[in-house]
């Protein structure tokens, strides 16, 4: 028995290969992720152990505000220069330095244009000297205020050299202050930066004043311990000395904390990966599905010659799902191998892209190979099993008879399909409106998974009808008429190829209905709220927003045709001691009010004073508060928690922030200063002709701009469109997928059909009408599973965006010209999934055929 | 040897001196050595022989479905030897009629679309009497909407020789159509077959091992190891069985497919 089912498999590689190759994509992405967090991993920790490698104990104020990993960066508060002083002071330090380093320093390139960053900081020191780790390449060391020096990787990037006026801008500073490039520093083992960090070393002074806000501060005192002690218990004396207000840290403390940072951003990402590869898969099961299908489909008399000569049922199921294993065990190797260079690539494209990674050895931990395995094994299984069962029942009396497949009755199935399609849609009713209670996001997942095997089991009631709708189209020509009856006569088959497909296609669709439906929600709430002509603001490239001086907003409200502006700040606070909170500040709550057409709920609208504070609904409803209340904050960079009273409740949507503080609170926060402005104008003023006028007072600032209100909205909504088209990409892979899907299928149905092709050439179809027949037949299928992608997917976008009204996306937009473009893109998938099968059939022997059994 | 009767012009289908060799070197096999025959027009022809004997490669050979190794063929005016794909797809679409022994009905279509299928193909619109004589003379009236699979056998074969009849192709080439059939319904296609060529002059060339078929037709040609060894004009079923009885004593090589 076992080598009976070798043979056969050996017989059929090609097909098994075509349907094992969905297997190896999905396995490619498991291993894939896993490798790849494995090496980054490794790649940080090795750069971050270098990075503190001189430094035993390091020193720093506790941050006022405790950051959750989404919240973005801590900072490290200014504290008073003796406190250097005070940590010298105690026994067992050799050497304390005070240091200044935070992020915001921005260099402007020989072009003008400020240096962006994707992601590592940009940090802007006081320089303290060469070190072990530390080298100057070029030049020497800033000694007046006005001198700097850069590391390598920005010395390239913004295309500077010694000697260079440069521009900068820094946390306390957002309008352009120029400096003379000093000298350029690089890092031991010959590296132009450490994790792609920018850095800019100022004077001290010129560092204190800029990076930190104040002279005669440091945020950190990097440590040196006397000989003979240990930094632990250093780190346990400094403690001691320096009371609760301060964070005593080792090194290796503190490269562990830099590398998890990181790490956090890395398993992200390696959810992301697992979630594509989780769609492979599905889409993979179908496919594998089908080929089982049709493969014991075919061998029904050589399955019932086996058990008339006394093959057990039993030993029929052990044939089939031995193949099933091999295929798994094949395609899991072949994933594995494929995963591990994907993910190299992709961790060497990171360290690339980032610049200075130097990228530890490949590694292949142990749940890349464990998972590659059990998924690629697992899924092939399940969806051989029921191949499996169908081969088992099948009779010996059909060894003796012609090959009849009669149809069987599609009840069962659709009885089936409608059970779990239900189960589906009330998952997704449960999950989507929030009664999942802590397992809102599994429930969905679940109910759509659930829906797409539902609807991939109804599919062959609909094919029926759809299918000769659709093949209606190409009914004017006899190669056209045979195709569209080709795609109909096995319902079943048709529906599972066209239901790989559909996954794919829906997937995206519901994508391009959720966030298009927000973006146009967002910006119909911004047009139909926002009175202002005007934005000043900056485009975010990296994961800090441009900022401005606050006086910009004053001077803007004073040009002429102005009649109102409000700059606002944003942040997370402590608010009542408690808990962490999203708060903006305003330069003015008054023009605000004027902006927005706001009405107080209760209260008044008036510009607030440094003790009070404005509610919107929702905040006054979170925090328990209302008019006359009072409440205390604290901020990123404030020395203690301030008191407020609550002065007015606004409603939701007229105003900007649930907690809204005054100007004062803003220059507590993280960043300082305001990333927006809104700008009124006076009614009849032309909007040409205060724009110069404001671009005139942010000319020193090349990060920020100022833009009409419509390409204010498009600069908000993009991120959308960038999103959509990530999505896109990576759901393209479940398309590809399907397209092999396709292939395998009408590559079986060629060949089963073998002699009526034949049949069909010796009775004198051309070449070129058999070709034509194959394409019709692969485009009612790819765009049969396309129709039922785009109207799942436009269900399942509708019940999200119906589900999240309540977040503020109102309007439901569905993407007739995306649809349209899928369903044509689904035709030309079925025009290159019928290439190979097409030629395959055309060419085939007609005499051989003939007589073909 | 040549055939007996008729001027080459009026011959439906001609053969002269046809090599088939299959393989090379040690495996060469010659399956058809020399073969000269014509197949007149209006008449029904059986080519008989024992297994092996070429007759199932000299029938491929005529109907344009393999290619000769020397020699020419050719159907009506057309000389077959040397077309390419195109135009051996053209002479099978307008010149050519197929029965074959396994029926090779479209599963998908109804017995009615079988049978116009090779005049859709062709872009060509029935004759609609000749279509209804065809019809009754096949005994398929009520019959038509059937798919296959809803037919016996010899009722499909009925189909496939109306297909074969409704487009009145030059020549109508026939291998082993009784075949798979019980004695009764093979002997309904054979009269069928012979009608068709009494009253409407159809051209018919069959393939056969069975003597009682080989006697419905009007001459017999007698293949042995590649060549033409003997014919038999208006054949019995006994006069068939003799020769081939003297035929039988030769050892053959297995050849064809």
């Amino acid at each position: 028995m076992f080598r009976a089912t070798l043979k056969s498999l050996l017989a059929r590689k090609v097909r098994l290969i075509l349907s094992g190759l969905a297997v190896v994509l999905g396995v490619m992405f498991v291993s894939g992720a896993f490798v790849l967090t494995d090496t980054l991993g490794r790649s940080f920790d090795a750069v971050f152990a270098d990075a503190y490698a001189d430094v035993d104990v390091n020193v720093a104020a506790k941050s006022k505000i405790a950051m959750d990993e989404a919240g973005g960066e801590q900072v490290s508060p200014a504290f008073p220069a003796d406190v250097v002083g005070r940590v010298r002071a105690v026994p067992g330090v050799a050497e304390a330095t005070g240091v200044v380093s935070a992020d915001g320093a921005r260099l402007i390139g020989g072009n003008g244009k400020v240096v962006t960053s994707f992601g590592p900081p940009q940090l802007g020191h006081n320089w303290t000297g060469e070190s072990d780790l530390v080298k100057l390449r070029e030049g020497r060391a800033p000694q007046a205020d006005d001198e700097i020096v850069v590391n390598a990787a920005l010395a390239t990037a913004a295309k500077v050299k010694v000697g260079d006026r440069v521009g900068a801008l820094t946390a306390f500073e957002s309008e352009r202050r120029d400096f003379t490039l000093v000298g350029v520093f690089g890092y031991s083992g010959g590296r132009d930066s450490v994790g792609g960090a920018s850095e800019i070393a100022f004077t001290t002074p010129a560092a204190q004043r800029l990076m930190l806000g104040k002279p005669d501060t440091f945020n950190s005192v990097t440590v040196r311990a006397a000989s003979g002690v240990t930094p632990e218990a250093l780190r346990d004396d400094l403690t001691r000395a320096l009371g609760p207000g301060y964070e005593v840290k080792t090194g290796e403390q503190l490269s562990a904390d830099a590398a998890a940072g990181l790490k956090e951003m890395l398993s992200f990402f390696n959810k992301v990966l697992l979630g594509f590869a989780a769609v492979a898969l599905l889409v993979g099961t179908f496919l594998i599905l089908n080929t089982f299908s049709i493969i014991v489909a075919q061998r029904t008399r050589e399955l019932a010659l086996m058990r008339a000569i006394g093959a057990s049922g039993r030993q029929i199921i052990g044939s089939v799902v031995l193949e099933a294993l091999a295929v798994g065990l094949v395609a899991s190797v072949l994933g594995l191998g494929a995963g591990i260079g994907v993910g190299a690539l992709l961790a060497w494209a990171f360290g690339t892209f980032a610049g200075g990674l130097a990228l530890a050895g490949l590694g292949v931990p142990p749940a890349a190979v464990v998972s590659a395995f059990a998924v690629g094994m697992l899924i092939t299984l399940v969806a051989a099993l029921l191949p499996a069962l169908r081969a088992a029942r099948i009779p010996p009396i059909a060894a003796m008879q012609d090959v009849a497949t009669p149809d069987r009755p599609l009840t069962r199935i659709t009885v089936s399909g409608a059970v779990v399609t239900a189960v589906g849609g009330a998952l997704l009713a449960v999950g989507l409106t929030g009664n999942a209670g802590g397992s809102t996001l599994p429930v969905i997942l679940g109910g759509v998974l659930f829906t797409f095997i539902g609807v991939a089991l109804l599919t062959p009631l609909l094919s029926r009808p759809v299918v000769s709708l659709l093949g209606g189209l190409f009914a004017w020509s006899v190669p056209g008429r045979l195709g569209r009856l080709n795609s109909g006569r096995n319902p079943r088959r048709t529906a599972i190829t066209a239901a790989a497909l559909m996954v794919g296609i829906a997937l995206v669709t519901g994508v391009t209905v959720i966030l298009g439906s927000a973006k146009s929600s967002i910006a119909g709430t911004a047009e139909t709220t926002i009175d202002a002509q005007l934005v000043i603001s900056g485009a975010q490239t990296g994961p800090r927003p441009p900022v401005f001086d606050p006086a910009v907003v004053d001077r803007a409200a004073a040009v002429p045709g102005v009649s109102a502006a409000v700059g606002v700040y944003n942040d997370n606070a402590v608010v009542d001691g408690g808990r962490t909170m999203y708060v903006v500040a305003l330069t003015d709550l008054a023009a605000m009010g004027q902006i927005y057409h706001t009405t107080a709920q209760a209260g008044t609208i008036a510009t607030l004073r440094p003790d009070q504070v404005a509610l919107s609904v929702s905040g006054a409803k979170e925090l328990g508060k209302s008019v006359g209340d009072r409440l205390t904050a604290q901020f990123a960079r404030g020395e203690g928690p301030h008191a407020y009273t609550v002065t007015a409740v606004l409603p939701d949507d007229r105003a900007i922030g649930s907690i809204m503080l005054p100007r004062e609170a803003g220059a507590e926060f993280t960043s300082p200063q305001p990333f927006t402005a809104l700008v009124q104008l006076t009614p009849g003023t032309a909007v040409s002709q205060v724009q110069p006028q404001l671009e005139a007072l942010v000319a020193n600032n090349p990060e920020v701009s100022v833009a009409d209100r419509a390409s204010f909205i498009e600069q908000q909504t993009s991120g959308f469109d960038t999103l959509l088209t990530m999505i896109q990409i990576l759901l393209a892979l479940a398309i590809v997928i399907a397209v092999l899907g396709i292939i395998n299928t009408l590559a079986l149905s060629v060949l089963e059909r073998t002699r009526e092709l034949g049949l069909l050439r010796a009775i004198g179809l051309r070449r070129a009408q058999t070709m034509r027949m194959i394409t019709v037949e692969a485009v009612v299928i790819s765009v049969f599973g396309a129709l039922l992608g785009v109207v799942v997917g436009t269900g399942l976008g509708a019940a999200v965006v119906r589900a999240l009204r309540d977040e503020g996306i109102t309007d439901l937009v569905l993407p007739w010209s995306q649809i349209g473009i899928f369903l044509g893109l689904a035709a030309l998938i079925g025009v290159v999934a019928a290439a190979l099968p097409a030629v395959r059939a055309a060419r085939i022997n007609i005499l051989g055929a003939i007589a073909h059994d | 040897m040549t055939a007996t009767v008729g001027r080459q012009a009026r011959a439906a289908a001609c053969a002269s001196d046809v090599w088939k060799v299959y393989g090379s070197g040690e495996a060469q096999v010659v399956a058809l050595r020399g073969v000269s025959a014509e197949f007149e027009r209006a008449r029904f022809t059986a080519i008989m022989g024992p297994s092996g004997s070429g007759k199932s490669t000299l029938m491929h050979c005529l109907a344009g479905l393999d290619s000769v190794t020397r020699g020419t063929v050719s159907i009506g005016e057309t000389t077959v030897t040397g077309l390419g794909d195109a135009g051996l797809t053209k002479l099978r679409r307008d010149k050519v009629g197929f029965i074959f022994q396994q029926f090779n009905l479209l599963p998908t279509l109804t017995a009615k679309e079988n049978i116009l299928l090779p005049m859709s193909i062709a872009g060509r619109k029935p004759d609609p009497a000749w279509y209804d004589t065809v019809i009754d003379t096949v005994g398929l009236r009520d019959r038509l909407d059937h798919r296959p699979a809803q037919l016996s056998g010899g009722q499909q074969q009925r189909v496939a020789c109306a297909r074969a009849l409704v487009a009145r192709p030059e020549v109508i080439f026939a291998d082993e159509p009784t075949g798979n059939l019980d004695s009764r319904s093979g002997a309904e296609v054979l009269n069928f077959l012979r009608n068709s060529v009494r009253e409407h002059g159809q051209t018919i060339v069959m393939v056969t091992h069975d003597p009682t078929a080989a006697a419905y037709a009007d001459r017999v040609v007698f293949l042995a190891d590649g060549q033409v060894v003997s014919e038999l004009i208006e054949p019995t079923a006994d006069t068939v069985l003799d020769t081939m009885k003297k035929l039988d004593a030769p050892v053959i090589t297995e050849v064809g497919n």
